[in-house]
């Protein structure tokens, strides 16, 4: 009792393996697409490797790059087979490969199905990465001459005008941390030595954050220094003034982005590997249908093809009999 | 006395025809290429009208979009011209349309060359304009309350972000305009009053320059106030600091952007477009000695131009000339000798 018997005649096999033939090659260009879209992931998470604290997201990214190189290839080879399908003597040439072929890309796309799917379980990796990594490039802000982090500050501001963010959760956090160096704080004067005295770390923690955070949508010059003083400004309320920083906070904004890239190379990699499964279904009832066509003996007859030649639980049952075989032979 | 000759067996034709359809391709690419480079040009100067004084730069990228697009049509055109070359029973049928397309290619050509070269002769209109355009969005800047102005501000800072540059000729012009408006001034502070006082305009002019202008690449927090005053700040010396504020204009940097961008797609793609057009004549008439002949696999001969230059200059000016109507004089006076000789 075979499992999804249907019966084809020369024509629609002829059809058959002309679709198949062009699919195959559509197919070729989303491999393409999908190994582009790892390669470009892969580039952006390089770009801020020095933001994301020790977690390996490689594995993920180099399956998703490989993964669009070998369908590529795959898809490369089904066409070659499809195209010599319509002529049953170029058919006997290919005939023993086809049945591996079928098996491997069926196990290739499951690995496909793997890598779709992982994309989407990075979030709270992620998240806790990217929490740990900008708290350090924030401590490291002002360590401009030490070997190793003086890329950091040239980092974080960057970072905060590209993606329109202050600070890890809110400006805020620039108050909690030292963020300019002592070489350029003059010892001497009474208000830096006081400031220094004021917490028990000896760091110098003021209420102003750097000019990477202003925001550029704000009606009034910056106001970086002395932010909670409403004195210290004319016509400025702290609590009402929303358009003078970024409002939100750079793990909130980083996380939102690398989310979306994930997701959307996810639903790309999912979309592919069901185009990828129906084309593996149209080889299969193509490779079927020329077997009967041979065992019958007239290249003009119908035939029928099939997903599998006895229902699932016969052909485990085989399979698992052949294996036991070989290895009693063995 | 043909023009640049060269001999042609079958297997250089049929090399010919194939480097030829490909090259075809490839020009279409380029075509499409400079269209989207028009395309893109022409938001870009867009997207900064409001630094640029007058629109006549728009003629570049007007030039740039017309040529791509000719330029697709025509080489899709010698593309089946030279699918249909090798095929002598298909070839005669592009006989007639031959001559005017090839006019009609030179033509089109020789735009995309005045589309280059206007390109880099717009460059000096390019500076004079920016310079007046950066001049009064920078006069503008502290006037977002003033429908019309109040994106001149963000305009400015993003500008001058993006391109890493700080005022119009560079960041001096800052301290020569009042870049913070009146409505956050404190004009009960002495402060305020003496420097209004001080100049004759009653401006509040500082030595201090917008965040905008800050270098992210420098050791230490940006100083954007009292850029000239060294004992403000620690371990400050205005004179050496070069990395706390950028030190190139906005002029400069955006002229220099432009001028890189117009140079990059401009010479790449008119070579192209040569290269095709020369081939294709070649193809076209070292096909024309094949047809009609009996056996196609002769060695024929190919070249740019049938007389010398100037002969075939003159060949395609009489035509234009007659209808013109420029030679009725002269057919006048020869026919007045012919009518007094046989006399």
């Amino acid at each position: 009792m075979a499992v999804l018997r249907v019966k084809f005649t020369k024509g629609q096999r002829d059809k058959l393996a002309q679709m198949l033939w062009l699919l195959n090659w559509v197919s070729v260009m989303t491999g393409i697409i999908l190994f582009s879209l790892g390669l470009f992931v892969k580039v952006e998470f390089s770009k801020k490797e020095e933001l994301m604290a020790d977690r390996d997201f490689q594995p993920v990214l180099n399956l998703l790059i490989a993964v669009g190189l070998i369908a590529c290839i795959i898809n490369l080879l089904g066409g070659k087979i499809c195209y010599d399908c319509v002529d049953t003597n170029k058919f006997l040439r290919w005939k023993l490969l086809i049945l591996p072929y079928i098996i491997c890309s069926f196990f290739f796309t499951g690995c496909m199905l793997v890598g779709a799917l992982m994309c989407y379980s990075m979030q709270e990796e992620l998240q806790e990465s990217l929490a740990e990594g900008l708290r350090d490039v924030m401590r490291y802000y002002k360590d401009t001459d030490s070997p190793g982090r003086c890329f950091l500050k040239h980092t974080m501001d960057l970072l905060q005008i590209q993606f329109q963010c202050c600070g890890n959760r809110d400006h805020r956090d620039w108050f909690h941390i030292q963020w300019i160096s002592n070489r350029y704080l003059d010892m001497s004067k009474r208000e830096v030595v006081d400031r220094l005295h004021s917490n028990v770390e000896g760091k110098y923690l003021l209420d102003s954050v750097p000019f990477s955070c202003c925001n550029t949508n704000s009606p009034r010059p910056c106001i970086q220094y002395q932010i909670t003083n409403n004195s210290a400004h004319f016509n400025y309320d702290y609590l009402t003034e929303d358009l003078n920083l970024w409002k939100r906070g750079c793990h909130q904004a980083l996380v939102e982005y690398y989310t979306k890239l994930m997701h959307s190379t996810g639903s790309t990699g999912l979309l592919i590997w069901l185009f990828e499964l129906s084309i593996l279904t149209g080889v299969r009832y193509l490779q079927t249908a020329m077997e009967n066509v041979l065992r019958q003996g007239d290249p003009e007859s119908e035939s029928d093809g099939w997903l599998l030649e006895n229902s699932l639980v016969e052909t485990a049952r085989n399979n698992f009999n052949i294996l036991k075989n070989l290895d009693s032979t063995a | 006395m043909v023009w640049a000759k060269m001999k042609f067996p079958f297997e250089k034709r049929v090399k010919l025809a194939q480097g030829l359809w490909l090259l075809s391709w490839l020009a279409i690419v380029g075509g499409a290429l400079n269209f989207c480079f028009g395309c893109f040009l022409k938001t870009e100067i867009r997207r900064r009208t409001e630094v640029m004084d007058n629109s006549n730069i728009h003629i570049v990228p007007n030039t740039l979009i017309v040529s791509g697009l000719a330029a697709i049509g025509i080489n899709y055109f010698a593309g089946q011209i030279c699918q249909d070359a090798l095929d002598v029973g298909r070839f005669p049928r592009w006989k007639t349309f031959l001559k005017p397309y090839c006019c009609c290619a030179i033509i089109f050509t020789s735009l995309t060359l005045i589309g280059v070269i206007l390109s880099f002769t717009m460059r000096s209109s390019l500076e004079g304009s920016l310079q007046v355009g950066l001049r009064n969005a920078l006069r503008f800047y502290k006037d977002t309350d003033t429908p019309g102005r109040c994106f001149q501000k963000q305009t400015i800072d993003h500008l001058q972000m993006e391109f890493r540059c700080c005022g119009n000729n560079d960041y001096r012009d800052w301290f020569e305009v009042q870049w913070i408006s009146n409505r956050y001034l404190d004009f009960s502070s002495k402060e305020v009053k003496d420097r209004i006082k001080s100049n004759v305009d009653g401006r509040y002019l500082l030595d201090g320059v917008p965040f905008s202008c800050c270098n992210p690449s420098s050791a230490r927090p940006c100083i954007q106030y009292k850029l000239t005053n060294n004992s403000a700040h620690y371990n400050y010396e205005h004179q050496t600091e070069e990395l706390n504020i950028f030190v190139r204009g906005c002029r400069e940097a955006l002229l220099s952007y432009y001028t890189a961008l117009m140079n990059s797609i401009g010479a790449g793609v008119l070579l192209l477009f040569l290269v095709v057009l020369a081939s294709l004549r070649y193809l076209q008439t070292s096909m024309e000695a094949v047809i009609g002949q009996e056996n196609t696999e002769i060695e024929t001969e190919g070249y740019l131009l049938e007389k010398n230059v100037s002969e075939t200059i003159v060949e395609y000016l009489n035509p234009v000339m007659k209808l013109l109507l420029l030679n009725q004089v002269q057919d006048g006076l020869v026919k007045a000798e012919a009518g007094a000789q046989p006399e």
